[in-house]
Order: C-alpha cells, then structure tokens, then sequence
C-alpha cells in the first residue's frame, strides 16, 4: 500500500458565481482499520482562504501548522491577510524544500481574492501547481471524484447551488473509496460569510 | 503483541494496557507497567519497542515537569498531547521513535473535563472517546462503539474493559496473558486492577 493511502482522504473543492466551496472526508483510519470519523481534512488560512491536505495524516496536520505559522508572521509584516494566489506559491515553495524527503500531502487551495474571483489550485507532493476554474480534487478517491465532478459542476453556481453540487460529488465520489468517507464537512466561501455544513452519508 | 485501549466517559478517562515486556520470542517480565503518569492527572499508555517507549516517555516527563516548575503551572492533557506529537514528527525524519501511545488526561476548570488523545508512531495525533492499539484493538473497538454511551459510569467501563480483554484472550493467537487497567477522575489516578 502506498504511503499516501495509509490514512485515506476524500477532498474536493469547487468555483462558483463568487464563492468557492471545500469538503473533505471525516474518516480517520490505519490501513484498513477505521479509528474515527471526525478527523477534517480542511484547515481555515483566513476567512477567504482555506486549504485541504489530502494524504498522510502527520504529515497534514505538521504542513497545516507550519502555514498558519506562515501567515501569522505574514500578517504581522504586511498587516493584511495573504492573498489566495501568493498563498499558493508559498505552499508550492514550501513542498518543493523537502523535494528529497517530501511531505506526503497533495494540498487543494479554495479562495476568495479580495476582488472577490474564486480562486483554485491543486497541488502535489512536492509543489507542482495546477490552477483551476472549475474544480479541483485530492486523496484516495480522485478517480470516481474526478468523474463525478465533471458531470455535476456548471459555470456560475449560487452560494446553495454550489453546496448541493459539492455534496453530492463528494458524497458519490467517497462511496466507492473504502479509505475515505464516513461523513463529510462542507465549507462554502462567499464574501461577507463562510457557512460549514457536517453531511451524514453511508456510514462505512 | 502491544494491546493498549482507553474509554472516555462523562467525568474520568480509563486505560487497559497488556503487562508483558518482550526481546523477539522471548518474554522478559510479565508485570510492566505501560501506564506511566506524566503528573498528578495525566497518563501515557505506550506500546512498542522496549527503548524507545521508555526513553521518550521519560523525556516528555521530564519537559512537563520542567514546565511545571519554571512556569508555576500545570499544562493541560491538550497541550501536553501536541506537545508529544511535535516531538514526535520531529525525530520521525530523524530517528523516528517506534512507539504507538495513547495519552489521559483530566483537567481542572471550565473547558476541561477528561480527555484521550490517540498518537502513532508517525505522531498522527486524534482525541477520541474510544480508541485502541495493536493488533488487540481489531477485536475490541468494534464492541466498545457498540456499548458506549456518552454517560457511561466507571463501573460500566470497567465491564466493557473486561469483556474487551476476555475477546483478545480467546481471539488473538500472541495474546498476552495479563492486562492492567487504571482510571482518571477529578481525584487523580488509581489503579483499578489486573484482568
């Protein structure tokens, strides 16, 4: 089994008419063993900018510390809230330190610039940037993920028709991936306001 | 094999952890105690490798003890569990530590209560009600999500915590032969027995 599916992650993040949606997964797992369903793979940057890291779970958990690090530092220097493009390149700068010993993380990026553009990356493990209009995917469960996305997503999605969307194709997607499901969180940033919905869907 | 499990309830956080200390096929000593306070409301549970287990459990002691002591006050069970998996991911691209571990804690206060974090190896840190390690836990976690309730008394943990250990005696074929079981409440922690 390879070192990114030891744990199992679903992410899944989509651009609507100024907003852009997050979700991931709630399993928390070793292998074949499932510990708990809890365990989000979303981290809040600012109110405009979060971050899924799909992968290993320390590994996770130590990059998502060391970019709240980051922008604490970057908020006391520029006095303001990073940017979710200038974000990007710091992940990116940050993977491709480690490119002989990397982290097993593939980020997804979901923003707001302050403009109000939805922005999208997707990354890998070592900081190989892909931006996207229209939807971006992680973990253990992109193929079914990327195919169900495809089908579902429209340009210029409200705040609610976009959270129906993601829902569903995470909830689609996440089923037939043994390593990822078990619930799901769903994060939809507009400007004014970021809504986080919990999903109960097949639970195992 | 390492069997180590924790149960929290409403007011108190309980942990089990197999006795036996053993060098490849051979048994060294069958009454270890895996369940080391870290201070007056605070356990580690720890499995794994001999060296590694004691070596890091001293070392975190000691750092929250020295905390204690430069600081004039206690960490909490949260702070001490992150503070654990930092030193863990750190000496994991290091000289990793192989030791699976589970931390117990009850805290004073508002906002405190029990808690009972679950860390690996690779210091992938989770706070749980029920969790479990080694191959023991296959067998045991499925019937604690069964019968665990949110208001479980000690009495009834403690029942769950014997029929747990019963099916990993007559299930796992490298089943240790003894368990030991201890408690944390708003007292402190107390042994509770050997099953």
């Amino acid at each position: 089994m390879s070192i990114f599916e030891y744990n199992g992650s679903a992410i899944v993040a989509m651009a609507g008419k100024e907003c852009v949606a997050i979700a991931s997964d709630l399993r928390f797992g070793v292998q074949l063993a499932t510990l708990a369903t809890d365990h989000k793979k979303v981290y809040k940057i600012h109110d405009q900018l979060f971050i899924g890291l799909a992968g290993l779970g320390t590994d996770s958990e130590t990059l998502s510390q060391r970019f709240t690090f980051k922008h604490n530092l970057y908020k006391l220097r520029e006095e303001r809230d990073i940017k979710p493009s200038a974000f990007a390149q710091l992940v990116s700068a940050t993977l491709y330190e480690r490119r002989f010993g990397p982290y097993f993380c593939q980020p997804v990026i979901a923003g707001l610039e302050p403009d109000g553009t939805p922005y999208l990356c997707g990354m890998d493990s070592i900081g190989a940037q892909e931006p996207a209009k229209d939807f971006m995917v992680a973990g253990t469960a992109t193929d079914s993920l990327l195919g169900i996305c495809e089908s579902l997503w429209r340009p210029d999605l409200g705040p609610e028709e976009l959270f129906e969307t993601v829902s569903q194709a995470l909830l689609s997607g996440q089923d037939r991936d043994c390593l990822a499901g078990w619930g799901a969180v769903v994060y939809v940033i507009t400007k004014d306001k970021v809504i986080a919905r919990t999903l109960r869907g097949r639970m195992d | 094999m390492d069997f180590l499990c924790g149960l929290r309830g409403k007011d108190f956080v309980m942990v089990c952890s197999d006795t036996s200390a053993v060098q490849s096929v051979v048994t060294m000593k069958q009454d270890e105690d895996k369940l080391v306070p870290v201070d007056s409301h605070k356990l580690f549970a720890l499995s794994g490798e001999a060296g590694d287990r004691v070596n890091f459990s001293e070392y975190i002691i000691a750092n929250v003890r020295l905390y204690a002591l430069r600081n004039d006050a206690k960490l909490s069970t949260k702070a001490v569990a992150n503070f654990t998996r930092n030193e863990l991911a750190t000496a994991l691209r290091k000289s990793p530590y192989s030791t699976n571990l589970l931390m117990a804690g009850y805290d004073d206060g508002e906002g405190g209560g029990p808690s009972l974090y679950w860390c690996d190896y690779l210091a992938t840190l989770h706070h749980m009600n029920i969790c479990g390690t080694g191959y023991g836990s296959y067998f045991v976690l499925s019937m604690f999500d069964k019968l665990w309730h949110p208001n479980v008394t000690e009495a009834e943990a403690f029942e769950m915590m014997r029929k747990g250990v019963e099916e990993v005696k007559s299930r796992l074929v490298v089943a240790p032969p003894k368990y030991l079981v201890k408690v944390i409440d708003s007292k402190g922690i107390r042994t509770l027995g050997e099953l």
